[in-house]
């Protein structure tokens, strides 16, 4: 049996969950394993549909009148329970930062290797795994040993598909004895900061800045750009250590991932740890002094020139064709 | 008063394509400098800032070559007090057997007087990227441990924690001793001061050699992914291409 373990959404199944049962899946397949899946605070039936679609034939739907808020331990600790009954091949979760942090604690509690974001699984004796290395830069082949394979799926890297035909579902509610211990690190509150504004993750276009933005007051034309187009502003991490901006609007393996439908950097290099935040961007335009910057083999159009002078000459190109005077 | 232990690993500072060694066991490195994680500058920040608040001891470790001391040297510039080198001879250790190095490194430490209040780590390591040693490390002395931290408080001998989550934050409390391990953006770290670069030369570094645990991970090798470039279309230089750059924003229907 393979096992993997399903976030959701208000009776929505994740998207990153329904990547990671795609590869489970696949993996069961070749093993001639049946898929299983572990649903935290009992399956909704619209959850129970989604999973047989995507090949699940049991679903160890969780309840424990303590699992109200979201607690790493006690998630890895009813996983482990249910290991020592079904004795899967395999235990695997999302690449989300809850799928990676369940997982390494179940690694720490059975003492079981565990192996994150992932992109590919050979099945055998030990497992052979590629996985994403440097934020998705570079990718690592290892051996996986141990009597149960814990792995996480990279996010974004098998693309979802439902099986041929939904699976006969059986759904078996499951109680896990918890401890005070397994619960002592869980969600004590939620702070809502909806503040109206376009996320970077979420825009359909983003202005960003680099260190050729030379300065904070550098991104003032940068905003109304942004304005002007309805979209968020980005900026690199050479900008926010020189605390020119915040480092919530930091794009890149430490920052933020965006994939709007156009990128626009400007004055902005592109090293890689940069580009793996934005490379799931459908169109990028890099406005650069330097036509030989790296960005430049990332990017699908350029301007080459001073962002100083492009940029408000974009705003003032867009104004006229709008019919607004400066 | 507390004693806060800060965790760091050696990585190369890549930025442009990587290369790898001819047996695919590591990145070139011969024309490259090597830094540790921006998470794990925030650590080293997070520490510094807690024992200016608090008074008490901070202790930088990480597990590497003896050439890892340049990353202690780094570390104890920015005003950490001193450092622990776990000597390690050859390639990289899994991250079963880091943590076990590190919860030996930290056990000695009690045994020899200081007791950690808060163990301080990054979420994930810049390179490997197995986001688990401090959750293991956790595990093994009985500690708690909240991960992904971008907003941390020490009150009344508790962690109070906020995670990034989508439209806004989770908060996590747990009472210390604790791992947290935190993610840029948890402060802004101040840049070496020159006086902090002299000091630095004269503040202790500890050796150990840990046993290799058998963490049942094992690099086969790396793989450098296809390379996707593109040679951009340049629309025009200067002022100039910003009617052929409107007309592209037209088409892409984001106007
Ligand atoms: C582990 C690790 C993680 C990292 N994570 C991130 C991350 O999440 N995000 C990130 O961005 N970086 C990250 N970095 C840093 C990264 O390696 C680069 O140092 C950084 O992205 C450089 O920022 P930059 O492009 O703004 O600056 P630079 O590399 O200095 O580039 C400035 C660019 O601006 C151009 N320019 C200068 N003046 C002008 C002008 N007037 N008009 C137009 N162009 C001009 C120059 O030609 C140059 O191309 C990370 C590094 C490490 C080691
Ligand atoms: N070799 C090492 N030496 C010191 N600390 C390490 C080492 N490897 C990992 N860590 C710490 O553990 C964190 C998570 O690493 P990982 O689980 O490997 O992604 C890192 O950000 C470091 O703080």
């Amino acid at each position: 049996m393979i096992i993997g373990l399903v976030e959701h959404e208000q009776g929505k199944l994740n998207e990153r969950t329904a990547e990671m049962l795609t590869l489970g899946r696949k993996l069961a397949a070749q093993m001639g394993a049946p898929l299983a899946a572990v649903v935290m605070g009992g399956a909704a039936p619209e959850i129970a549909e989604r999973l047989a679609a995507f090949g699940v034939s049991t679903v160890y739907a969780v309840k424990h009148e303590r699992l109200g808020s979201y607690a790493p331990e006690a998630w890895a600790r009813c996983v482990e329970q249910i290991m020592a009954a079904a004795k899967p091949a395999a235990v695997m979760a999302a690449g989300s930062e809850r799928g990676n942090e369940a997982m390494a604690y179940l690694g720490a509690l059975t003492g079981l290797p565990m192996a994150a974001n992932c992109t590919e699984v050979q099945p055998g004796e030990s497992f052979l795994v590629t996985r994403q290395c440097w934020g998705g830069t570079l990718w690592e082949e290892a051996r996986i040993h141990g009597s149960v394979k814990l792995l996480t799926v990279a996010p974004l890297a098998v693309a979802a598909e439902e099986a041929p035909a939904p699976a006969a579902l059986s759904v078996s509610e499951f109680a896990p004895t918890l401890t005070d211990k397994d619960l002592r690190v869980r969600v004590v509150d939620r702070i809502e900061t909806a503040s109206g504004r376009v996320t970077l993750a979420e825009a359909r276009v983003v202005v960003s800045g680099g260190r050729g933005a030379g300065s904070a007051e550098g991104f003032g034309p940068l905003e109304e750009l942004a304005g002007l187009l309805g979209a968020a502003v980005g900026c690199s991490r050479a900008v926010t250590s020189a605390g020119w901006r915040p480092h919530a609007d930091q794009i890149g393996q430490t920052g933020t991932r965006i994939s709007p439908e156009i990128y626009i950097a400007c004055g902005v290099s592109g090293a890689t740890q940069h580009i793996v935040g934005c490379k799931g961007s459908k169109h990028i335009l890099a406005i650069n002094t330097d036509p030989e910057a790296p960005i430049m083999n990332a990017a699908d159009y350029a301007i080459v020139g001073d962002m100083h002078v492009v940029v408000p000459a974009l705003c003032a190109e867009i104004r006229k064709r709008r019919g607004v005077s400066d | 008063m507390m004693n806060v232990l800060v965790c760091i690993k050696r990585v190369p500072a890549t930025g442009s394509r990587i290369t790898l060694t001819p047996d695919e066991q590591e990145i070139d490195a011969r024309y490259l400098n090597f830094t540790f994680s921006p998470h794990e500058e925030c650590a080293v920040e997070e520490a510094v800032r807690l024992i200016e608040a608090h008074g008490g001891t901070s202790v930088v470790l990480t597990l590497g070559p003896d050439a890892a001391t340049d990353i202690l040297v780094d570390a104890m510039t920015l005003g950490m007090e001193r450092a622990v080198l776990l000597e390690t001879e050859s390639g990289d250790w899994d991250p079963g057997a880091t943590a076990a190095a590190i919860v030996e490194a930290v056990r000695a430490q009690q045994a020899a007087g200081t007791a950690f209040d808060l163990i301080l780590m990054g979420n994930e390591a810049a390179d490997t990227g197995d986001y688990q040693v401090g959750i293991r490390v956790a595990h093994v002395l009985g500690l708690p441990c909240v991960t992904g931290v971008k907003e941390l408080k020490i009150d009344n001998g508790n962690a109070v924690a906020r995670r990034e989550v989508k439209g806004g934050w989770e908060v996590f409390e747990a009472p210390l001793p604790a791992v947290v391990t935190v993610k840029e953006g948890i402060n802004l770290p101040r840049y070496p001061s020159l006086r902090g670069r002299l000091t630095a030369k004269k503040k202790p570094i500890e050796r150990m050699k840990p046993q290799r645990a058998h963490g049942g991970l094992e690099k086969v090798r790396f793989k450098v992914p296809p390379e996707q470039t593109s040679v951009a279309e340049v629309l025009g230089k200067g002022a100039e291409a910003a009617p052929l750059a409107v007309d592209l924003l037209q088409r892409l229907g984001v106007l």
